[in-house]
């Protein structure tokens, strides 16, 4: 399932559906979790991606590998505030709600209405299809804070060997 | 924060409480609470539950998985819990087992769903050790290829609960209210209830089972026993539960709203 997640979330970004090299938009973990450039990460395993006034937000592909097949999603209301590090919603897999904890502190400006009837968009499209909310930050320098590509594919390794 | 204890030995440390026939959404209540405000690990043991009572996950809708027109007219209580995973009718024949634990009380375990239920597996091991064909399949305890322990879970930060209902008997007319769940594991065939469960009577007396679960805990925490009220007298009054049990006029509208969507009578006032 791994393999499978793997190829299809970079298919997905590359717009690919054949073999190709890939892009140096990704990084590439060993256990095949694709982390993206341009994107900043959280050890809780949350991206977000700061796009002028509005930063987006969503669970990372190693976050939904390791959860398993997502069959619901619960996310607020916009019009919300949201809190660094605090949760925001949940996502049931497997027998399990998982938190959902946001990256940076801000409003929600709007929510993937999508997810209610497609939660499995977060597998297969974790970056894209799959974000959850989009905050407007109020204090952007949170983003300094939170990890990096390179950092975040040493951080997941590191926590997937020392288990 | 308090920072749980460890004894001489290594292992964490591990609060016990044990009830009796405690009303399940009181339990739902109390779990949900220490899993999001304690710092310690904990066991909850209830040993039945004294009005059968239906319990469906977060997700769960009630048009989809009950039998809508007799559980409204046997007014059967529906909770909703915190935690995912499907729907059980519980009574005084289930045994509730519930752990509670910080993400670093077990070495070597990722806080993620598989992981959580693979360990939880290995604790059971050892209590039905000899006992019957037990193992952990597709997320449910079996005996051989039937149902007899559904299990659920939520995940924070830095905690996780995982709680489990036993069906060490069971009345077959309970099983009635509940429809063939859309979402089964596949090693259930889509048999119906009767052909899919079994009791853990047949197996195991409730005492044995509940001395062998806490005798298997303490190969890898350090038990201590709690009572109910010194968590209750600290209970916050902030703390506001998810778990709820839902209206008959919420039960009626989803019904209301399968047979006929668009029905103005779904939209009456009672």
């Amino acid at each position: 399932m791994a393999l499978r997640m793997w190829a299809s979330s970079t298919a997905n970004a590359l717009r690919l559906s054949s073999k190709a090299s890939l892009s140096p938009a990704f990084s590439l973990h060993r256990c095949f979790s694709s982390v993206l450039d341009g994107l900043k990460y959280a050890p809780s395993h949350e991206w977000v991606k700061h796009e002028g006034p509005v930063a987006s937000v969503g669970i990372t592909d190693h976050a939904q590998d390791h959860l398993g097949e997502v069959v619901f999603v619960d996310l607020p209301e916009p019009g919300g505030s949201v809190s660094k590090g605090g949760s925001f919603g949940a996502v049931e897999s497997v027998k399990a709600t998982s938190d959902i904890n946001s990256p940076i502190s801000g409003e929600i400006v709007e929510v993937n209405t999508k997810l209610t009837e497609t939660p499995g968009l977060v597998n297969s499209s974790p970056y894209e299809d799959g974000w959850m909310i989009k905050v407007k930050p109020s204090d952007p320098s949170e983003l300094g804070s939170l990890m990096g590509p390179k950092e975040y594919t040493k951080f997941c390794e590191e926590e997937d060997a020392a288990h | 924060m308090t920072i749980p204890q460890r004894q001489k030995l290594g292992r964490p440390l591990m609060k016990l409480i044990r009830l009796r026939e405690w009303p399940i959404l009181q339990q739902l209540h109390i779990e949900e609470q220490l899993l999001r405000t304690s710092s310690e690990n904990w066991c909850i043991i209830n040993d039945g539950t004294r009005e059968p009572t239906i319990v469906m996950g977060v997700s769960g809708k009630p048009a989809e998985l009950l039998e809508i027109k007799p559980v409204l007219h046997d007014q059967v209580p529906v909770i909703k819990r915190f935690t995912g995973g499907g729907t059980v009718i519980v009574d005084g024949g289930s045994i509730f087992v519930t752990f509670i634990c910080n993400k670093d009380a077990v070495p070597d375990l990722q806080p993620y769903p598989r992981p959580i239920m693979s360990w939880s597996s290995l604790i059971y091991n050892e209590v039905f050790h000899g006992t019957g064909d037990f193992h952990l399949r597709e997320n449910d305890y079996v005996f051989g290829n039937r149902k007899f322990g559904g299990n659920a879970q939520s995940i924070t930060k830095g905690r996780w609960i995982h709680h489990t209902s036993f069906l060490w008997d069971y009345e077959i007319r309970n099983m009635a209210y509940l429809k063939l769940p859309s979402r089964a594991p596949e090693y259930r065939s889509a048999r119906d209830h009767l052909e899919f469960i079994c009791r853990m009577k047949d197996y195991i007396s409730r005492s044995d089972f509940i001395d062998r679960t806490v005798r298997a805990l303490g190969t890898h925490f350090s038990v201590e026993s709690e009572e109910l009220e010194a968590i209750q007298s600290g209970r916050s009054t902030k703390f506001s539960p998810l778990s709820r049990l839902l209206t008959a006029q919420e039960i009626e509208s989803a019904s209301c709203e399968l047979e006929s969507p668009k029905s103005l009578a779904c939209f009456s006032s009672p």
